[in-house]
């Protein structure tokens, strides 16, 4: 996300061993692309939205997990317990008292609307929080795994397990509960959902919120190893839109296949093409896919 | 005709103003709403006019901006040169993203998408290049002189805008008297009816994102001459998308004189809370986000929908 | 005028006009029956450009038109409406049917002008300056017939321009396209309402399972027993009186 240094030229020579650890780098970062992009697919499989307000409400959890940190203390993974249910009820708030009063029928007004909100709350924070780049200190902030002699650092290895762990979580919530059933029924077929008497109203706004509650624990995961500062959300945007549209609009196994794609292409592009021009590779395959098949790699709905 | 002559009137206000106002933070203001105007009416022709939500269109401002730069300090051009051709430019990037995007079907938010993410690719191609000067940006040597289009007071600015301006908007007044005018339209309102009437919908949407790109370049192009400096971020970074799109869609997309309405409204709002939020960044847009929302949620035809009558 | 030969489409596994082949004469209402389902819009489709056959061939006046696009078929003077209205819903009438005119009028006066003419010829004055999205349902389907007359078609396709009226409404439709048929243009449309059927077509062809199952003369085929069959057999009664009840 960091783009504005000088490219530097790629290395004479490629290692195996710097290439391995490029792509352990890249499959840990994208995990949590993946659990972003989750809540995306799921906000678009059932309400057929594309919520652009993504990134900023990530940015927004980013903030949330560092104020709990500055101010009481918390250890980013122990904010889990809080962050989730408050992005989830900020969610589905934000569901009922605006996008769901928006559309007028078009689906470009919500997007204009997610749109306006990102504004919104990008400006916000720089208003409130300045425009800073901020991170926080933890005793292992700087430890590293060996793993078969490539160093990984441990907030990394944190966020590939927990983002696995919560995606898993959401799966058997979308699988195996009666809400789950609830939301599957309306991503299929809302008015047979409204007729056998689901309120959809209700199933959409909760959709909504479990797609920002997943922006609350990938906030969790993702601080340690990361930074804030108010445009830190506009970076992953496009990524998870790639992601999603790599794996099929609305499918989860796609995503998480396309989180660690893209994850991998972004580092090992980085490291083959300089770090600058090592992003591009994302938005070429974003628009390919767009283009040539919009349906995604392994999707097959039109 | 009623805009025509309007559009008269607001030429011969604005020309004459430097007559009677001298005040350099006026003159000042007055060309940054043209400039905001002729970026949102840039946009307003493809989405307004066409239905089509660019999320990406700084990728006609950068193309613009950096071809006015380049083409002037790599290749010597003189400035009144390389205008038209940093234009054509603008043009030529429509018409290859729209002939793109458009063949292979993209509409709504996935053509919004594919804008945005073709502005991004730009932004890290002259962000990686020695050539567009990659992040440091390109300084354009400060030469003043009619001649050079770099002027020494404001008024020289004010004209230029004026003049960019008001070609977008005769071209939106167009837009309203035309046949080419009224296939857009329809096309917006329902692609398969245009189609069984006749209406070739892959060109009408080219023709209208190669002059929205042409006018975009123009802005860029302006961009340079004014500020003498532009860079990645600057030229392709999201703010000038999103600039260009609050202004028309605040004003009223789809009208002639929405983009100026917004402009005024942006640029107004700006001065506003920039002096009495002592100039904290964010207060402003944090307001034209709102705008956005609320203008999409209650008042879709924006604040010329209230001028132009109800449709 | 029109001839379709051995036209086949399926979409996934249906095949929803499988080797369809007809003539549309020149100059007379044809019209096209069939059960719910039988791929009639579909067929219309295939002939008009929206949709891509699988296989077979459409002339228009002796020349092949199988794949080109919709815009280049109307410029060759066919022109089709959809069951489904799709007017331009922010525009008004008139600016709607100016949409049609402009196919041959360059000029905006001239177009509106026209528009105003067509509207005379399906009634629709009174509403020229309304929202094609304040129009009843009634008011929409003529709106449909006059974008689609004012590119002064020679063949125009009607897909079910009666649907949803009362009978009223019905009665007052069928001299206006008697009337589009002796200003010499060919009408080819899909209907259900079997009164105006027999009352306007000259020929007919019936479609029911993607396949052609008889032609001829209005009181022929409605006596033919494979139509009948092809009718009853998928409850087209039942689903007539529950759309009468709705109506
Ligand atoms: N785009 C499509 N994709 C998939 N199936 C389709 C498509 N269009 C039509 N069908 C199917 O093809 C069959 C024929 O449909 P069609 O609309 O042509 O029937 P019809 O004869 O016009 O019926 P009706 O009298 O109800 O208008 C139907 O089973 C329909 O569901
Ligand atoms: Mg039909």
């Amino acid at each position: 996300m960091k783009s504005d240094e000088k490219a530097y030229p790629p290395p004479a020579m490629l290692d195996p061993a710097i290439l391995f650890a490029s792509v352990l780098n890249g499959l840990t970062t994208g995990a949590v692309y993946a659990l972003i992009a989750l809540g995306l697919t799921l906000i678009y499989g059932v309400l057929h939205i594309i919520n652009f307000a993504h990134g900023a409400a990530l940015m927004m959890a980013l903030y949330g997990v560092y104020f709990l940190h500055e101010k009481l203390g918390l250890d980013p993974y122990v904010s889990l317990p809080i962050m989730v249910p408050a992005m989830f009820v900020a969610g589905y708030a934000l569901y009922r008292g605006v996008i769901a009063r928006a559309s007028h029928g078009k689906d470009e007004n919500i997007l204009l609307i997610t749109l306006g909100l990102s504004i919104m709350l990008e400006n916000a924070a720089l208003y409130f929080f300045k425009s800073d780049t901020l991170t926080i200190d933890t005793a292992y902030t700087l430890s590293t795994v060996n793993i078969f002699g490539a160093m990984i650092a441990v907030p990394k290895m944190v966020a590939f397990f927990g983002a696995l762990a919560t995606t898993a979580v959401l799966l058997l919530v979308i699988g195996k509960t009666s809400l789950g059933r609830a939301i599957r029924a309306c991503a299929k077929e809302r008015q047979g959902a409204r007729l056998v008497g689901i309120n959809v109203d209700h199933v959409f706004a909760m959709s909504f919120g479990i797609g920002l509650a997943c922006l609350g624990a990938a906030a969790c995961f993702l601080l340690p190893a990361y930074y804030v500062n108010p445009q830190v959300g506009n970076g992953f945007v496009l990524i998870a839109f790639t992601i999603v549209v790599l794996g099929g609009m609305g499918s989860f196994v796609g995503a998480l296949i396309g989180g660690f794609l893209i994850g991998v292409v972004e580092s090992v592009g980085g490291l083959l093409l300089g770090e600058s021009l090592g992003q591009i590779g994302i938005f070429v395959i974003f628009i390919i896919v767009l283009l040539f098949r919009p349906q995604g790699l392994f999707g097959a709905r039109a | 005709m009623r805009s025509l002559a309007s559009i008269a009137v607001l030429v011969l206000a604005v020309g004459l103003l430097p007559l009677f106002v001298s005040s350099g933070v006026t003159l000042g203001f007055v060309t940054m709403v043209l400039y905001a105007t002729l970026l949102g009416q840039a946009w307003n022709i493809l989405g307004g006019f066409g239905g089509q939500f660019s999320f990406g269109h700084a990728v006609f401002f950068g193309t613009g901006a950096y071809a006015m730069a380049v083409l002037q300090m790599r290749f010597g051009l003189n400035a009144w040169a390389a205008l038209p051709c940093a234009i054509a430019l603008g043009g030529v990037a429509g018409t290859l993203l729209g002939a793109l995007s458009f063949r292979y079907g993209l509409r709504g938010s996935y053509f919004a998408l594919v804008t945005l993410a073709f502005a991004e690719v730009f932004r890290i191609l002259a962000n990686t290049f020695d050539f567009t000067g990659a992040g440091v940006g390109l300084q354009l040597p400060l030469q003043e002189g009619a001649a050079q289009l770099q002027f020494a007071t404001e008024t020289g600015y004010l004209y230029l805008a004026l003049a960019l301006a008001t070609v977008s908007l005769l071209f939106a007044w167009w837009l309203k008297h035309s046949r080419y005018g009224a296939w857009l339209a329809a096309v917006r309102d329902n692609e398969d009816s245009a189609a069984a009437l006749g209406v070739n919908a892959f060109r009408v949407k080219l023709v209208a994102i190669t002059v929205s790109g042409a006018l975009m370049a123009a802005g860029g192009a302006f961009y340079v001459q004014k500020f003498h400096y532009i860079d990645p971020h600057l030229a392709y970074g999201a703010p000038i998308s999103v600039e260009a799109l609050l202004s028309a869609i605040i004003g009223g997309m789809g009208t002639v004189f929405g983009p100026l309405l917004g402009a005024v409204v942006l640029h107004g709002l700006g001065e506003l809370t920039r002096n009495s939020l002592s100039s904290t960044p964010g207060a402003s847009l944090v307001i034209y986000g709102a705008l956005l929302v609320l203008i999409i949620m209650f008042m879709p035809r924006g604040i010329a929908g209230l001028f132009e009558g109800k449709r | 005028m029109l001839a379709a030969r051995d036209l086949a489409i399926s979409f996934g596994g249906l095949k929803a006009v499988s080797g369809a082949s007809l003539t549309v004469p020149a100059g007379k209402i044809t019209a096209l029956i069939g059960p719910n389902g039988a791929g009639k819009s579909t067929l219309f489709g295939l002939v008009s450009g929206f949709l891509k056959p699988d296989r077979g061939s459409v002339a228009l006046e002796g020349r092949e038109i199988v794949g080109m696009k919709p815009h280049a078929v109307c410029r060759l003077g066919m022109t089709r409406t959809f069951q489904i209205v799709q007017p331009f819903a922010q525009q008004t009438v008139r600016e709607n049917i100016a949409v049609g005119a402009h196919l041959h009028i360059g000029g905006r006066k001239a177009a509106l002008a026209a528009a105003e003419a067509v509207a005379q010829r399906v009634g629709l004055t009174a509403q020229l300056d309304k929202p094609a999205a304040d129009l009843t349902v009634a008011g929409r389907k003529r709106l449909e017939l006059a974008r689609a007359l004012a590119t002064q078609p020679r063949l125009i396709l009607l897909d079910e321009v009666l649907a949803g009226l009362n009978p009223q409404e019905v009665g007052e439709m069928i001299p206006v396209l008697r009337g589009i048929r002796d200003s010499g243009v060919t009408v080819f449309m899909i209907e259900h309402v079997m009164q105006a059927v027999m009352n306007l077509a000259e020929y007919v062809w019936v479609l029911a399972q993607g396949e052609l199952i008889a032609q001829g003369l209005p009181g022929e085929v409605t006596s033919d027993e494979k139509v009948i069959e092809a009718y009853l057999g998928h409850g087209t009664a039942a689903r007539l009186k529950a759309e009468a009840a709705h109506g």
